[in-house]
């Protein structure tokens, strides 16, 4: 459903993992509300047609970016990009995320590192380059994605559910420290999104699941891009450390 | 103003200190160079120097001499 509120004209945003899923739900109704964005992916190439559609379609300018999260050195570069195009940055969303289940006993040292790498490490490092932008023009708003599970627990994610603890920690913390510059921070936790990252525990354990959902479906992308769309804009200028919820009265 | 004029005043203006005891400044020796002094200073020089420090830079900047050798590192003439 489209949503054109212009919520968001003229903001300078960076949203990881922009190819699918939850990510490019929130590029769309980001360039809908006229946004000017930094499309992130890890394959090159692969957002330059949607970024030439989106620019075109809602008179905006959608730059596609190229990086793995994890590469420290791509984020600084990238920072520094915008800083020079822009001089601005006014939100970043942290969507990219990686989920791979383990039951007790199975959870080996590389799923452990790869998980936090993505899901931690690399929000942690985007969030010190894009608030040195930010702490200068004395705004912005960072929007982490966090997960049900983060703050719930769930049987077979020990891993996957400690990253997205992670999240929700480090969001409070940033959110206390960057209070005094005007930044926000905050968090959403889907529940069970239709995406292929949760599509990817198999059919069966997807029905399953979509019984433990009070409203006995499963969310869309563009519901958690409405929360974001949200966070993003100046409707939440008072709303900073919290985390908020998308998914339908799920019971984990 | 030449360079090394530019970093000497970010540093008088920053930790409020004297200009001839600027130079032997380090890392927590005084109390305005704190971790929130220190990162006061890295935003300050960020800016005047147009660049963005590696984190890595940031925690071993422990004194002035060796924030000379770090933007040095980081392409600056100084
Ligand atoms: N779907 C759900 O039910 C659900 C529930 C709770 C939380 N979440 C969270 O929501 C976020 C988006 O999930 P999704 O369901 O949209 O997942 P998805 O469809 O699997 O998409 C994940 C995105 O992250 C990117 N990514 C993964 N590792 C990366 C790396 N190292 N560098 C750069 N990009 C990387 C992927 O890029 P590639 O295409 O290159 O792999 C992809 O764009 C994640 O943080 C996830 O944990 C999802």
């Amino acid at each position: 459903m489209e949503s054109r509120y212009n919520l968001l004209t003229n903001k300078v945003v960076l949203i990881t993992g922009c190819n699918r899923g939850i990510g490019k739900a929130i590029l769309k109704k980001f360039a809908e509300n006229g946004a000017i964005i930094y499309a992130s992916a890890r394959q090159s190439g692969i957002l330059d047609v949607i970024a030439e559609e989106l620019s075109n379609k809602y008179t905006t300018k959608i730059i596609p970016v190229y990086f793995d999260v994890r590469d420290s050195n791509a984020i600084k570069e990238v920072a520094l990009k915008i800083n020079k195009e822009f001089k601005r940055l006014d939100c970043i969303v942290n969507n990219a995320g990686v989920m791979e289940d383990a039951l007790i006993g199975m959870a080996t040292e590389r799923n452990m590192q790869d998980t936090f790498a993505v899901n931690v490490f690399a929000v942690i490092n985007i969030i010190q380059y894009a608030a040195k932008i930010m702490k200068k023009q004395q705004s912005g708003s960072i929007i982490n994605i966090s997960s049900i599970v983060g703050v719930n627990g769930n049987a077979g994610q020990i891993v996957y559910s400690a990253s997205k603890g992670a999240v929700i920690s480090l969001t409070k913390s940033a959110a206390k420290e960057l209070a005094p510059y005007n930044i926000r921070v905050n968090a959403i936790s889907p529940g069970m999104i239709d995406t292929d990252m949760f599509r990817s525990i198999g059919e069966t354990r997807v029905n399953e699941r979509i019984q433990k959902i009070g409203m006995k479906r499963m969310g869309s992308p563009e519901e958690i891009a409405d929360a974001a769309l949200f966070l993003a804009s100046d409707l939440s200028k008072y709303i900073s450390g919290q985390l908020i919820g998308v998914d339908g009265v799920t019971i984990i | 103003m030449n360079n090394i004029k530019k970093y000497k005043k970010i540093f008088i203006e920053t930790f409020n200190a004297k200009e001839n005891e600027v130079c032997q400044l380090t890392y927590q020796s005084t109390p305005e160079w704190d971790s929130v002094g220190h990162m006061n200073l890295i935003t300050a020089l960020e800016e005047n120097f147009d660049l963005m420090f590696e984190t890595d830079d940031i925690v071993d900047f422990n004194s002035y001499e060796k924030g000379i050798e770090i933007l040095r590192k980081n392409g600056i003439e100084i």
